[in-house]
């Protein structure tokens, strides 16, 4: 296909907490991503960041400040901030760039160092940002939205806590293979029920926590890999960056109510599910050729969701194709082979590249004891606040 | 000292009692209403725009979820982090005749335990907080037929 771009590198930092900042992170995932590539970094005729918070500067900065740290040379540069689907929106900026002509070889990056504890707003009294209200009014933190979608899935689908309970047990039996996860520790379904309720139904095991990380991954023009002598590189064949469609009538997170359908039908489907088709679209395929999913497991709960939202199953069906196995390891379609959120935590500007990376090594063959046999096709899938939907496809 | 009871966002929400009503806006072109109030623009992509009238929310809905906090939320939300936290739950609540879902805090005393998906429910007037020169007010939901 004529709109696909070559990863002809990835790279990470581990995650965990680590106590330093995220340009040090950024700049091993970057370097490591370069290495992998066989690019020199100043041949890179473009660098896109995916944006955080720079500790004391009252902006979002990242794309320089990599070019900075790396060493200025010249490059083309772009910042791109777009909550959690920060970094998809970034491999977005870098492939148009790409596609349009604008340059041959893009580096993009995502690094953080995430506070602990639950996320909550910048300071200062802001009654006009809805994520400021929601804390303020609500007291409405980032997993109570998890709790609430997980309990209208235990109400509407009659999923239950050992069906959640489940989700972290396979994602930590995935994590506890990558040397790049935070956590690399089996879990048991009764360390999730033991573990503290945090927003009921979920326990601190159904919930992500919060890391330091960053991911990189280096791409170019199909004609700059074959030059570079990479004949039959992954390749980038969608990426999704939708907005929702008025009216959403599934309540979300930073909002504390959904739009009203009185006047206005809602579309088919809900947002989430409108990402994924999107990207099945642009890339002319459909679930079924799906080879394996990284997909934002904020909570237990959500993973299940994203089954549904993905297509991988029907409506509702999201446990029962955990428990067939089929998203496990050796299943038909595992999803969160990395280990997902439960095993890295989020380091928010560098998760969607992460989730990419992941891909990247499955479908080259080599992601070591995680291994997807005969992976060909892998998509992610992610939802940034305030209305960025994130998916990406990469095929063999 | 008596302390000023003041809305935590003004026009939201006004009256006492029984009277006491969510209040959002209706765009007098397409008929849409929204929650929290817009008065600025029409968000419905169909619509030209028309004048933002200000409407009182249905006092009842069924409930769509629940869930609570066990833990602190972090600030702007107001508590005392010398006294132990006391859990909140949050109520999100299908309006019928708007066909949207508001979020709010359940009423004091009420749990999850007390809670079903689907279940009718009120909105009442609240207090989130209180500080040296300031109630500040809220709304809450409550199921029906139970009384404070």
């Amino acid at each position: 296909m004529s709109g696909e771009v070559a990863v002809l590198g990835a790279g990470m930092h581990p995650w965990g907490k680590w106590g330093r900042g995220f340009v040090e992170y950024g700049v091993v995932a970057a370097r490591e991503a370069l290495a992998d590539a066989g690019v020199d970094w100043r041949d890179v005729g473009s660098i896109v960041g995916a944006d955080t918070v720079r500790g004391g500067y009252p902006g979002f900065v990242a794309g320089a400040t990599f070019a900075r740290a790396l060493g200025w040379q010249g490059a083309r540069v772009a910042s791109v901030y777009a909550a959690c689907a920060s970094g998809a929106q970034a491999i977005a900026a870098a492939r148009a760039q790409i596609l349009a002509g604008l340059a041959d070889v893009v580096l993009v990056v995502g690094a953080d160092a995430a506070p602990k504890g639950f996320f909550r707003p910048a300071g200062g009294d802001r009654p006009d940002d809805p994520d400021w209200l929601r804390f303020r009014v609500l007291g409405a933190t980032n997993p109570a939205y998890f709790g609430l979608y997980a309990r209208r899935r235990m109400a509407v689908h009659g999923d239950t806590l050992e069906d959640f309970a489940q989700v972290k047990v396979k994602n930590a039996a995935a994590g506890a293979l990558n040397t790049n996860a935070r956590y690399r520790k089996a879990v048991t379904a009764e360390e999730v029920a033991a573990s503290a309720v945090v927003a009921d139904p979920l326990r601190l095991l159904d919930i992500c926590a919060t890391s330091d990380g960053a991911a990189a991954l280096v791409l170019s023009s199909m004609e700059f890999a074959r030059r570079h002598g990479a004949a039959d590189p992954v390749r980038i064949r969608a990426v999704s960056t939708v907005t929702p469609t008025y009216p959403t009538t599934v309540l979300d997170l930073p909002d504390i109510a959904t739009d009203s359908a009185s006047a206005v039908a809602p579309a088919d489907g809900t947002f989430r599910a409108s990402i994924a088709r999107a990207a099945y679209e642009e890339a002319g395929i459909g679930p079924e050729d799906v080879s394996l999913a990284e997909v934002y497991d904020l909570s237990t709960a959500l993973e299940l969701q994203w089954y549904e939202d993905l297509g991988l199953c029907a409506e509702g069906e999201g446990a029962k194709l955990l428990h067939d196995g089929a998203t496990s390891a050796g299943g038909r379609v595992p999803v969160n082979t990395s280990g997902g959120l439960a095993s890295f935590g989020e380091a928010v500007p560098a998760q969607a590249i992460a989730q990419v990376c992941e891909i990247t090594w499955q479908l080259r063959g080599a992601a070591g004891a995680r291994q997807v046999a005969g992976a060909r096709v892998g998509v992610t899938a992610n939802q940034g606040l305030f209305g960025h939907g994130s998916s990406v496809v990469a095929v063999r | 000292m008596s302390r000023t009871r003041t809305p935590v966002v003004a026009d939201w929400f006004a009256g006492e009692g029984k009277s006491f009503r969510l209040l959002g806006t209706r765009c007098s072109a397409c008929t849409c209403v929204f929650f929290p109030r817009e008065d600025r623009f029409c968000r419905n992509p169909g619509c030209e725009g028309g004048a933002l009238v200000e409407v009182a929310l249905s006092r009842r809905g069924r409930v769509w979820s629940y869930t609570d906090g066990r833990y602190r939320p972090p600030a702007p939300y107001a508590s005392d982090p010398e006294l132990p936290w006391e859990p909140y739950t949050l109520i999100a609540v299908e309006l019928e005749a708007e066909r949207m879902v508001v979020l709010g805090q359940g009423a004091p005393g009420v749990s999850v335990r007390d809670l079903e998906v689907g279940m009718e429910v009120e909105v009442v007037p609240g207090v989130l907080d209180e500080d040296g020169e300031t109630t500040w007010t809220t709304w809450h939901w409550r199921p029906v037929g139970v009384s404070a």
